[in-house]
């Protein structure tokens, strides 16, 4: 173990595992709300996410911003980010949206067993991946610069960047965002009444597969932003990526208490920092396997997560 | 569309029917010509008169002994997923503890030197798998099982990540010059030699069928009712007196007893074993086979196994609009999995006791009032 | 049916058929000793306290809600008490696994039918003569004489079990194709398969006709007869005031009353609470 090389730089440790962090909690958000609402682990949500970062990189192309283009000035790059968010949420929400058309919905009008649905979850779950895959030529894909990393100031001898300041800062006014949302609005009231109850909130009126739709939208847009913050951190992309970022985004979910929007977020950060730290003691080749020990001592210990299990209720 | 599937459904029953009247010494007659023809197979003098079946790519032999494998590592995940309806996504990964502990006992390139004969090795393979069943499902059997799956998984991928970055395990380099099983024929030379696949062909399919006949047995037994009790209803099992995380954990040990199997017999056929090897994806093509033949039914298992092997060999070097079939593979079998759960859940030739569970739980809901 | 039994199916435990009803002197064999259960801030059981004494029918009636189901879960192991302790042949059960609850000798059947569907009669009370069989996964495998020995005996135990509730035809059906009232009859003797000393029947009359109700409760007493003791939850009045030596009546969570049939009949707050509801509730 080496502790030299943590408390060094413990600072710079600890704002790039807020920033890793800040990825994994948009993408719990979608385990999260899914799971709030059907019970369901939607194990095909890593591909959501794989979605939106492909369709980001792919849209700035488009625009004319190739893997070696550099852009420059503060209303273009911010309408670059824009687009960028834009083109990914959709894709991803889209993405989203065909799975829970094709692949859940039949199984959820039959009635299936939670094993069926973890199948085609698993099942799209591949198929999708691949497909990226077989497109790229299983290459990685360059994405552009689109936000210079740059030093933009130092705290406890740490330095931050922009695309440091710009993930976290997205990622908590999107978390603010949706947590208004979900609990101030008519849908987000709707989204909490089918968590609770299924058939009560059918009861009242409640669209229960219009409500299943938006909570996959959501959980679709948060991911593609995710992908496109993705994207501007890493600056190249490979199709396989999504299955360990998704592993570990759920585990992120679980850590917080699935089901629970604030946990996600509390969750995220928490692996990204503890992750970052074990990088630093046992050398980056290990960091993949916090994610997996932390998610069986806490489901030995604590299988409700921190938080707890709240948008809907707790099962035994 | 509707009335061909009524037509193969009620062909399929027909056959079934059939069988289950047929008188006992014939049924033991057709298996054993089916045994017979799968002893035969490899041989060239045999399988050229089987028309398009034989591979064209690749060598025959080696392509056999490849499904075998499949087909043992399908009946070991059906003990899982089939039958205690356990839903384990890296059954690979016991596959891979086989064929490490191989690796390391006996090759050269291992940093322990102890050079040990593959057949020495092999039950300290098969122990060390099953106690790595046990340990990965004593925590996570009494969880739910959305969260199994997605623990069994994230095992799988802690084992090759501890394969790619451990010295000890050599990464990418691998182990090399893993001894063959033992034997040599009358004249000296070694049974289980470099250039013929067959021998080892023969040996996986003699181990399939003392598995199957073990699975068999436990199926038929408190063992086997238990498991079927814990898949349809945990809690009723439990509180009628079944023990249900120690069945549970049996399921664990006894599959991943059959996956480790799996894994020496590759290490002692292939001579090496690196992280390369492991592919993360091979668990869900193993589980795609189960569910395509039938979860819950040994001979489903070992249709599923077979078929979804032999699939992938046949691809291997065919061509089509410039794009080589086998690069298909994986996105193909998720396909299939998602395809099977919505259309056919029960498989292509579903267990007696399952067939029915699938299809419709309403009218349960309904009794249950 | 019925009549045509000869051979008593049920193991012969210890302790005559239960005649008189009075508790006094009599053996205990469940105790719900001030049993408190709280799910978050829900009280759904308030020190509840009775006795079960061997050889007796007891009836827990109570209007919807009344924590019948509850109370029932707790003891058989699904809930732990809050407060208080529930001891069966003495011994404590808070903490007990279910499926050793089980073992010693406490059975249940379920409000909503919960058989193996795809499972066989006969394989469905293999499950509960499961319960007391050894062979693990060794014997099995090699087939090794206590497999055969356990596997024969549960047959026989399933043959005898079938024709005692009254469906011997159908041995070799999967549970899912018995018509209703036949899977109810299933339940009990896959309960019974347990060996028994106590059978915990949580409503079930529920769904049956009055023929079917009144060989339901035929059955019950010849349950009783061969030695084992009936914990009964039941709705329908008529069945309960039929068939118990005793009633323990819950209303909120809490009991109001207990006492011989007589008795609770003509009890005031068991008529306000109870018996005053609609006529549908008590049918």
């Amino acid at each position: 173990m080496d502790f030299n090389a943590l408390f060094s730089d413990f600072g710079g440790y600890t704002i790039t595992g807020l920033t890793v962090g800040a990825i994994y909690a948009l993408v719990a958000l979608g385990y999260t709300l899914v799971y709030g609402v059907l019970r369901l682990i939607n194990f095909a949500h890593s591909e959501v996410f794989i979605a939106g970062a492909f369709a980001a990189i792919w849209g700035w192309a488009a625009l004319g911003l190739d893997r070696d283009s550099v852009a420059s000035g503060f209303g273009s790059i911010m309408l670059y980010l824009l687009v960028g968010a834009l083109i990914a949420a959709v894709a991803s929400a889209g993405t989203a949206t065909v799975i829970e058309r094709v692949a859940y919905r039949p199984l959820r009008k039959r009635n299936a067993p939670p094993l069926a649905f973890l199948i085609t979850a698993i099942g799209a779950s591949i198929a999708i991946a691949e497909a990226f895959g077989i497109y790229t030529r299983r290459l990685p894909v360059g994405a552009p610069t689109v936000v210079k990393n740059d030093v933009l100031f130092t705290v406890f001898g740490a330095e931050v960047t922009v695309v440091q300041l710009l993930i976290i800062g997205s990622a908590l006014a999107m978390m603010v965002a949706l947590d208004l949302f979900i609990n101030r609005s008519r849908i987000g009231r709707g989204i909490r009444a089918v968590a609770q109850d299924q058939n009560t909130a059918a009861l009242m009126g409640i669209n229960k597969d219009r409500i299943i739709l938006v909570v996959f939208i959501i959980g679709g847009v948060m991911a593609g932003v995710a992908g496109m913050l993705y994207d501007i951190r890493i600056g190249t992309l490979t199709y396989s990526v999504g299955f360990l970022l998704g592993l570990k985004a759920f585990t992120a979910a679980v850590l917080g208490g699935i089901g629970n929007l604030r946990g996600a977020l509390l969750g995220g950060l928490l692996l990204g920092l503890v992750e970052n730290y074990a990088s630093a003691l046992f050398g980056a080749n290990w960091k993949d396997l916090v994610a997996f020990v932390v998610l069986v001592v806490l489901l030995m210990f604590r299988p409700t997560g921190l938080l707890g299990e709240s948008l809907g209720r707790a099962r035994a | 569309m509707t009335s061909v599937r009524d037509w193969i459904d009620s062909g399929r029953h027909a056959v079934a029917e059939r069988w289950h009247n047929a008188p006992r010494w014939m049924r033991w007659a057709v298996i054993a010509a089916v045994v017979v023809f799968f002893y035969a197979l490899p041989n060239r003098e045999f399988y050229q008169w089987l028309g398009p079946i034989p591979t064209t790519g690749s060598n025959f032999g080696q392509v056999l002994f490849t499904i075998s494998i499949y087909v043992l590592l399908a009946v070991g995940l059906n003990i899982v997923v089939g039958f205690a309806g356990l839903l384990d996504l890296g059954y690979f990964g016991f596959f891979a503890v086989g064929a490490y502990t191989v690796a390391v006992l006996t090759s050269p390139s291992s940093d322990l030197k102890t050079l040990w004969p593959w057949l020495l090795a092999l039950p300290v393979a098969l122990v060390l798998t099953m106690i790595s069943g046990v340990m990965l499902g004593t925590p996570t059997l009494r969880l739910r099982g959305d969260y199994l799956a997605i623990v069994t998984l994230g095992f799988a991928e802690m084992i090759r990540v501890a394969a790619t970055s451990s010295e000890f395990l050599k990464g990418q380099r691998g182990f090399n010059q893993i001894p063959h099983p033992p034997g040599t024929h009358s004249d000296g030379s070694p049974v289980f030699g470099v250039l013929d696949p067959r021998p080892y062909y023969w040996l996986v399919l003699t181990l399939i069928i003392l598995v199957v006949l073990g699975v068999r047995n436990l199926n038929r037994s408190r063992v086997g009712r238990a498991w079927i009790s814990i898949r349809e209803d945990e809690d009723a099992a439990q509180l009628m007196g079944v023990p249900t995380f120690k069945f549970k954990l049996w399921a664990f040990a006894s599959g991943a007893f059959i996956g480790g199997l799996a894994g020496a017999l590759f290490a002692g056929k292939q001579n090496f074993v690196s992280s390369q090897n492991l592919e993360l994806l091979n668990s869900i093509i193993i589980l795609a086979a189960v569910i395509l033949g039938g979860s819950g039914n040994i001979v489903g298992a070992i249709v599923g196994g077979g078929l979804v092997a032999y699939m992938i060999e046949r691809f291997r070097g065919i061509e089509v609009f410039g794009i080589e079939l086998y690069e298909y593979r994986f996105m193909f079998f998720g396909l299939v999995l998602v395809i099977m759960m919505i259309f056919r859940p029960q498989g292509l030739i579903p267990n007696r006791r399952r067939a029915a569970e699938f299809k419709d739980r309403r009218k349960e809901v309904i009794v249950g009032g | 049916m019925g009549e045509t039994v000869q051979k008593p199916t049920v193991p012969e435990q210890a302790g005559a058929p239960a005649v008189e009803s009075t508790s006094a002197g009599r053996e205990p064999l469940l105790e719900v000793d001030h049993v408190t259960l709280r799910f978050g801030g829900v009280v759904a059981l308030n020190d509840v306290d009775f006795t079960l004494y061997k050889g007796e029918i007891l009836g827990l009636i109570g209007p919807n809600g009344a924590g019948k189901t509850t109370c029932f879960n707790a003891m058989t192991g699904i809930y732990q008490p809050s407060e208080g302790e529930i001891r069966f042949r003495g011994e404590r059960i808070t903490g007990k696994k279910k499926h050793q609850i089980t073992k010693m000798g406490m059975a249940r059947t379920f409000q909503n039918i919960r058989l193996f569907p795809e499972m066989t009669a006969l394989e469905n009370i293999q499950v509960g003569a499961d319960a007391h069989h050894k062979t693990s996964v060794i014997s099995a495998l090699f087939r090794l004489p206590r497999h055969r020995r356990e596997e024969r005996d549960g047959i026989e135990k399933a043959e005898r079990l079938l024709e005692f509730v009254g469906i011997p035809n159908r041995m070799h059906d999967a549970a899912r194709n018995l018509s209703y009232g036949e899977q109810r009859r299933l339940e009990i003797a896959r309960a019974l398969a347990t060996d028994p000393v106590l059978l915990c029947l949580d409503e079930p009359a529920a769904g049956f006709n009055p023929a079917e109700k009144e060989e339901l409760l035929q059955l019950i007493r010849k349950i009783r007869d061969q030695g084992v003791t009936v914990l009964l939850i039941e709705h329908d009045m008529r069945l309960v005031m039929g068939v118990t030596d005793r009633i323990v009546v819950l209303e909120f969570g809490k009991k109001i009353a207990e006492g011989l049939p007589a008795e609770v009949r003509e009890d005031h707050r068991v008529i306000a609470a109870y018996l005053g509801v609609p006529d549908d509730d008590v049918a």
